[in-house]
């Protein structure tokens, strides 16, 4: 259990507007090893959500690589290079990576069902009509919701049954990489429990790896086995999630587990 | 909206309640409109093309209800067959101009860069036209005629509507929603068909049907200077202009297809205002409640 499953190296993230430009990500690096859980933490603006848009190709990166090294068949030498993939061999990578958004009611769309949303992969697979239907159903189970909310809309929903639906979503291809980008921050104490939880739940049964964005150090000391504290694009520090709260050796890190506490 | 019902929550409800009544009697007022303009040949109690001079300018009277022209053609009758050449004209020239302008729009939103800018400033450009003096610029390359009159308002009126998809495209684009979609493999097509298109079709609709109203007095416009429709096919601009030197004598030969656009104008824009009031997105709130 000691394979490599992604691998970053020196990240690299510029922004420009007009002539100012501002690096959100720089010199980012690390690797997250298959069945292991990785925590970022940072202040806002550090750059934790971009980190997340360039792992998973939503962003291009402007300098560096992302290395991802699904175990499944069906891709030709088992590592896929996100940073320069194309549009096929990124929807290969998406079949075995997927991503939890901050915002559970705005990452559905409007104007769909959630099961829409939950089945939209599985659709893109080519599974129709009724396997299409129990499958959705299965999923939302498993993330203790009823098969009911396959027919309601976003807005009809409470923000954690809209993020379970989200999380549902996000297992459909039944991934090896999980994406959590601040899945819990924007939820009460009591659904933040719960969701927590339930991604517990789901990394035992399913072995799954998960890379988890927060700024709430209780969180991920609680959740992860690896932590990396950002500051202003850059890694301050890493180390097991003891070491970065019993023995912080930067200032930064300091000041981010008083505020917690 | 004002508190005129003192109640637990009827203040929301008879607000929404009220737009919705609207709606439904403005949409069965302009299907009546079309449904008109669509049997008019079946329904004009008169030939409207066949003249007979014993009955020229004949006031409104229970033989002829609107009174007869010059020629003593039935006005009721050709403002009838006139208004299929009206609607439809106006329809199919704001269909071109929604569906080309929501395109173009969409894919300078979605795109950007050079793709959008070398669009856009080809939008400002049509912008820049007024579009009269490019209608007569058509119609003296082109010739008159109706089809000429709808070619030349599509082309300088594409640009609202793209200008108008773009923006939305843009506030849509960097949309969770979109993301999540992306990560479940859907391709750029689809994204744009299933994802962008239906969230940004509501502004789209209510800009298209208010602009009907609009395109309808540019046509009419034109035939009235005698660059579209042309006699002596009926046509309301046109029957307009016919009328006008008889203004004096006859003045029902110009009024009657004045009143003819002022209504069916009147109908597609309170149409569209009472559409934007009912997408309006607190009274979809109120709805959900």
């Amino acid at each position: 259990m000691t394979e490599i499953l992604l691998k970053a190296e020196k990240l690299k993230k510029v922004f420009t507007a007009g002539k100012k430009s501002f690096a959100a990500v720089d010199e980012v690096s690390f690797e997250l090893k298959r069945g292991q859980c990785l925590g970022i933490v940072g202040e806002s603006g550090s750059g934790k959500s971009t980190v997340a848009r360039l792992i998973t190709g939503l962003l291009p990166c402007t300098e560096g690589k992302v290395l991802f090294y699904p175990s499944s068949e069906g891709t030709e030498s088992g590592c896929i290079d996100i940073s320069q993939a194309g549009i096929r061999q990124l929807k290969q990578a998406y079949r075995h990576m997927q991503m939890v958004f901050q915002m559970p009611a705005e990452s559905f769309d409007p104007r769909r069902t959630l099961g829409d949303g939950i089945g939209e992969s599985l659709r893109n697979m080519g599974i129709k009509g009724t396997e299409l239907k129990t499958k959705v159903d299965n999923l939302l189970e498993l993330c203790g919701l009823t098969p009911e909310f396959a027919s309601r809309y976003p807005h009809q929903v409470s923000g954690g049954q809209c993020q379970r639906a989200a999380i549902a979503r996000a297992l459909a291809l039944d991934p090896e990489l999980l994406i959590c980008d601040e899945a819990t921050s924007a939820l009460d104490v009591t659904v933040q429990k719960q969701i927590m939880e339930l991604l517990i739940k789901l990394r035992q049964k399913n072995g799954l790896s998960v890379i988890f964005i927060c700024h709430d150090l209780a969180l991920v000391q609680m959740f992860c086995d690896r932590v990396i504290v950002m500051k202003q694009g850059k890694i301050v520090e890493t180390g097991t999630p003891e070491e970065i709260i019993w023995s912080p050796r930067e200032e930064y890190t300091r000041n981010l587990i008083e505020s917690v506490l | 909206m004002t508190k005129k019902k003192r109640g637990s929550s009827s203040v929301y409800r008879t607000g929404t309640d009220s737009v919705k009544i609207r709606l439904i009697v403005l949409t069965v007022l302009a299907a009546l409109l079309l449904l008109t303009a669509l049997c008019a040949k079946y329904i004009c109690p008169y030939d409207p093309y066949e003249q007979n001079l014993l009955l020229a300018k004949q006031p409104p009277g229970p033989e002829h209800l609107l009174g007869t022209d010059r020629y003593g053609r039935d006005m009721f009758s050709r403002i009838l067959i006139a208004g299929t050449t009206s609607i439809f004209s106006t329809l199919i020239l704001v269909s071109i101009t929604t569906v080309t302008g929501t395109f173009v729009g969409i894919i300078c939103g979605w795109r950007g860069g050079f793709v959008d800018a070398f669009l856009m400033r080809i939008s400002d450009l049509f912008l820049a036209f007024p579009s009269l003096v490019f209608a007569l610029a058509v119609a003296g390359v082109l010739g008159g005629g109706v089809q000429n009159a709808v070619l030349a308002l599509a082309v300088v009126s594409w640009p609202k509507f793209a200008r108008l998809a773009r923006g939305l495209t843009l506030t849509q684009k960097e949309a969770p929603y979109i993301m999540a979609a992306r990560l479940s493999g859907s391709s750029t097509p689809a994204l744009l068909l299933r994802h962008i298109l239906p969230n940004i079709a509501g502004p789209v609709l209510v800009t298209a049907v208010l602009d009907i109203g609009t395109m309808m007095m540019e046509l009419a416009g034109l035939s009235f200077l005698g660059l579209g429709v042309q006699p002596p096919a009926a046509e309301w601009g046109s029957m307009i202009n016919e009328g006008r030197s008889l203004l004096q004598i006859a003045p029902w030969m110009s009024l009657a297809p004045g009143a003819a656009i002022f209504v069916t104008v009147l109908i597609f824009n309170l149409l569209g205002d009472t559409l934007r009031d009912y997408l309006d997105p607190e009274h979809k709130k109120k709805r959900g409640k």
